[in-house]
């Protein structure tokens, strides 16, 4: 617990860091009911300041990423089982990882979401559960490849459909896919949780995908 | 490649992405995905749920001065340097297995087998094993059941079992039901990357025997 006083000592070396724009609310999580889906369909558009900390080392937009994500990406590391302060180290760790792998950010390839989910996820790979996953091989995409906005753009609203499509689905099929996600879809567990055979479980899995790919179209 | 036809399951893409393979899935997974669009392009989309997932989860408050700590850090390291892009391999073996093997085909340590048939144990973490096969054409892998899945990753030639046929960049996804008998086919001898979730178990009663000195 940090006091007031603890708080109060910045030191000089951080006169020179923008201020950070203060912890956002909270999103409530995914509701049990399909009405808070509005809300999701009106997320911010997080490629510009992804862009600016690529290309102007922009500090300010930094904070701004920090401040959105960094909760975001806490939360899931507690829900896929790391402990409070492991999840605090990882997501630093991955918005530090952001920062300096920005150049690698591609809006045409991936959008914020899911490029900073595949951070995330090869940081808690690395810090949490201390496995190896090896990479696919890149393909020879060139540097002097044109980048076309309208491609990023369309990968953008893709992605945002993609949630709300998720945020629709129905609540057991929802609540299996964000297990998967989680690492907690052991099959011996869910079995015994539920009762239900594992080959329910895999054609429950199967039907969210699919209604997924249906809302796609 | 265009002339795949047999992909990876939407479990296995899933579990890739979501980070929660055992090491030697991911390797087969990776090494897939090396030389089949398809598969790359639903990894994507497998990566665009989990980013969506990850969005949706509840949010945690950070600590109060997790930003100007990480900031700080960052701003007392030295510049990363970008790595080159790397080229597509020209070798028989795309990038990940590379990396495991330790080369390319000629880096391969083989140990018989029998009938012809080699392989090298890759080094996983985990329950799950991988290793490169060898079967010299016209060949049967002796005939054998697993406990769990096994997958078949064809690296050069092609092979055919009792439920298809499968050549270059084709995967096999079998289970523990399946009795199948691989046979190596065409002018080529036929390399393979072999994962399995168990150890297997051979139908005859010599190859039983032989199963702990095999170490598969």
């Amino acid at each position: 617990m940090l006091t007031d006083a603890a708080l109060a000592t910045k030191t000089d070396a951080t006169q020179s860091i923008p201020p950070y724009v203060g912890r956002e609310k909270p999103r409530a999580p995914i509701a049990k009911k399909t009405s808070v889906t509005k809300t999701a369909a009106v997320s911010k558009d997080w490629t510009k300041d992804l862009i600016a900390i690529r290309d102007h080392k922009d500090q300010a937009a930094f904070a701004r990423v920090f401040s959105h994500f960094a909760p975001r990406v806490k939360g899931f590391l507690i829900r896929s089982g790391a402990t409070a302060e492991m999840a605090e180290e990882c997501a630093q760790e991955v918005m530090a990882t952001l920062w300096r792998k920005s150049h690698l950010f591609d809006p045409t390839k991936a959008s914020p979401s899911t490029w900073i989910f595949t951070i995330a996820r090869n940081r808690q790979i690395d810090l949490i559960r201390k496995a190896r996953r090896p990479e696919p091989e890149e393909l020879a995409w060139g540097p002097e490849e044109e980048r076309d906005p309208s491609e990023a753009l369309a990968l953008q609203e893709e992605t945002d459909r993609l949630g709300k499509a998720l945020a629709e689905l129905p609540e057991k099929q929802r609540d299996l896919i964000q297990r998967a996600y989680f690492g907690d879809l052991s099959h011996n567990e869910i079995a015994e949780e539920t009762g239900l055979p594992l080959g329910t479980i895999k054609s429950r899995i199967r039907l969210a995908l699919d209604r997924l790919r249906h809302s796609m179209k | 490649m265009s002339t795949i036809k047999h992909h990876l399951t939407d479990a296995l893409l899933m579990g890739y992405s979501a980070g929660s393979l055992p090491e030697a899935f991911n390797l087969i997974v990776a090494t897939h995905i090396s030389v089949c669009d398809e598969c790359r392009a639903r990894m994507a989309e497998f990566d665009a749920l989990g980013g969506e997932v990850m969005m949706c989860a509840e949010t945690v408050e950070m600590d109060d001065r997790a930003f100007e700590k990480t900031l700080r850090s960052l701003m007392n390291e030295s510049e990363d340097v970008a790595p080159a892009p790397t080229k597509r391999s020209v070798g028989v073996f795309p990038a990940p297995l590379r990396d495991y093997v330790g080369g390319d085909l000629d880096a391969v340590r083989w140990r018989k087998v029998g009938g012809g048939v080699r392989q090298m144990i890759l080094k996983t973490d985990g329950e799950a094993k991988a290793r490169l096969l060898y079967i010299p054409s016209g060949v049967a892998v002796p005939d054998h059941g697993h406990n769990g899945i096994e997958l078949t990753l064809v690296l050069q030639g092609a092979f055919s079992d009792e439920l298809d046929s499968f050549g270059v960049g084709d995967i096999e996804v079998t289970n523990e039901d399946i009795e199948h008998t691989p046979i190596a086919m065409g002018d080529m001898d036929c390399i393979c990357l072999a994962v399995t979730d168990a150890p297997l178990r051979f139908a005859g009663l010599i190859p039983r025997l032989a199963q702990p000195f095999l170490r598969i």
